[in-house]
């Protein structure tokens, strides 16, 4: 599990809060935006050693059945995935060509 | 092909969706050590970058139970939450601060000062980006000697900041404190392994990680933990431990990198000339000696 995007854009006076606290892992605007490289996992020379898992500062890198699936609504592009990567099996592209 | 680091960790995420900058070292010292406290961690976070990227009402980035406190007050915080969970019955918890060099060396010393020594059952987790980043990169007493920050400026006649960076690992130790310990980003399973401890004794314990800052260090975003890395790598950090009275230093460099190439990779460095240079290289020398003469290596 981890905190979702809200498909929300406006709120009820009933679903703002009264006092300062507010329900956890709310995210309602994503970071996909920020970046100006994207970083890209060749799946087929991925071995599977998690290290991209481990920094990603973001932690917009899951694994699943034993291989990095990046989330992109808020990956911000900072290349440190790629960069860890011993093995070079992440590469970076421009994001706008 | 398993890591066995992030084997031992939850798979969930705790932060996430933050607004912190691409290649944020605090972020990923913050991430790393929720997925190891799990669900049940309550963090306290005072003014500063984690706070100001994590609490975008409506975009609330933790999901576990946190809370901004007063600058000064992240340990005083901790304090309350642990009595007031305790007092309504609850024990499988563990307050976590998360505070920046300035909330910690400066500004909240005092509260921490004084949950260390009512022994607090609390973790404290300074994340050390080596000045005010959130405000616009000011000088704190955690920036290193020669850093140009805006208010410790590099100019003909002053070489940026006079002063070395205050102790706060041994400031702590001084204490008696139950654990204490320094670690880096770019050691993170010596960080995840601190943090595992900590949750494990009972008591004040408090982690010094250095986390790198892109827009301060001035550095790539994808430097963040090379550079973490070698700040270690060259002598300028160190990671111990502070347990039962006694220090352990859990890594040590049989020759050190060039502390030249690290501090010229940065633009908060630029300016230092050989003089500045031989200054640095000098202290880390004086601190090694130290290090040597009253740490154990394990």
């Amino acid at each position: 599990m981890r905190p979702y995007l809200r498909e929300k854009t406006s709120f009820s006076a009933a679903e703002i809060p009264e006092a300062t606290a507010f329900e956890a892992g709310y995210l309602v605007s994503v970071n996909s935006g920020w970046r100006s490289i994207r970083p890209v996992i060749d799946t087929g020379r991925c071995v599977g050693c998690e290290q991209c898992y481990l920094y990603c500062p973001d932690g917009v890198i899951s694994i699943q059945n034993g291989r990095p699936v990046i989330d992109y609504d808020f990956c911000k592009g900072c290349g440190i995935c790629a960069k860890i990567c011993k093995i070079g099996a992440i590469g970076t592209e421009a994001e706008h060509s | 092909m398993a890591n066995p680091t992030a084997e031992r960790l939850s798979r969930d995420e705790y932060f996430y969706g933050h607004k912190a900058c691409a290649g944020c070292g605090g972020s990923l010292a913050v991430r790393a050590a929720l997925k190891v406290l799990g669900q049940n961690a309550v963090s306290v976070l005072p003014a500063g970058c984690m706070s100001a990227v994590g609490f975008n009402f409506p975009q609330l980035c933790f999901s576990n139970n946190s809370i901004i406190s007063t600058f000064a007050g992240t340990a005083s915080m901790l304090t309350g939450i642990e009595a007031g969970l305790r007092a309504r019955g609850y024990s499988d918890f563990t307050a976590v601060g998360f505070a920046g060099d300035g909330g910690t060396a400066d500004i909240g010393i005092q509260a921490l000062s004084g949950a260390i020594d009512r022994n607090d059952n609390i973790i404290y987790i300074c994340y050390d980006n080596e000045a005010y980043m959130n405000t616009g990169i000011q000088k704190s007493g955690l920036t290193p000697f020669g850093a140009r920050t805006t208010t410790t400026p590099a100019g003909a006649n002053i070489h940026g900041n006079l002063r070395p960076k205050k102790n706060m690992f041994e400031i702590a130790a001084a204490h008696e404190i139950p654990y204490a310990a320094t670690a880096s980003v770019g050691y993170l399973p010596d960080f995840i392994r601190k943090v595992e401890k900590a949750a494990q004794i009972k008591g004040t314990k408090y982690i010094h990680v250095i986390a790198p800052c892109p827009t301060g260090w001035g550095i790539a975003p994808d430097e963040t933990v090379e550079i973490a890395k070698e700040v270690v790598d060259c002598g300028l950090w160190y990671l111990a431990e502070y347990e039962n009275g006694a220090f352990t230093l859990n890594h040590k460099p049989t020759n050190f990198t060039s502390v030249e190439a690290y501090l010229k990779k940065q633009g908060r460095f630029q300016h230092l000339d050989l003089d500045d240079i031989k200054t640095v290289i000098e202290s880390r020398d004086k601190k090694w000696a130290y290090i040597e003469k009253n740490f154990t290596y394990k």
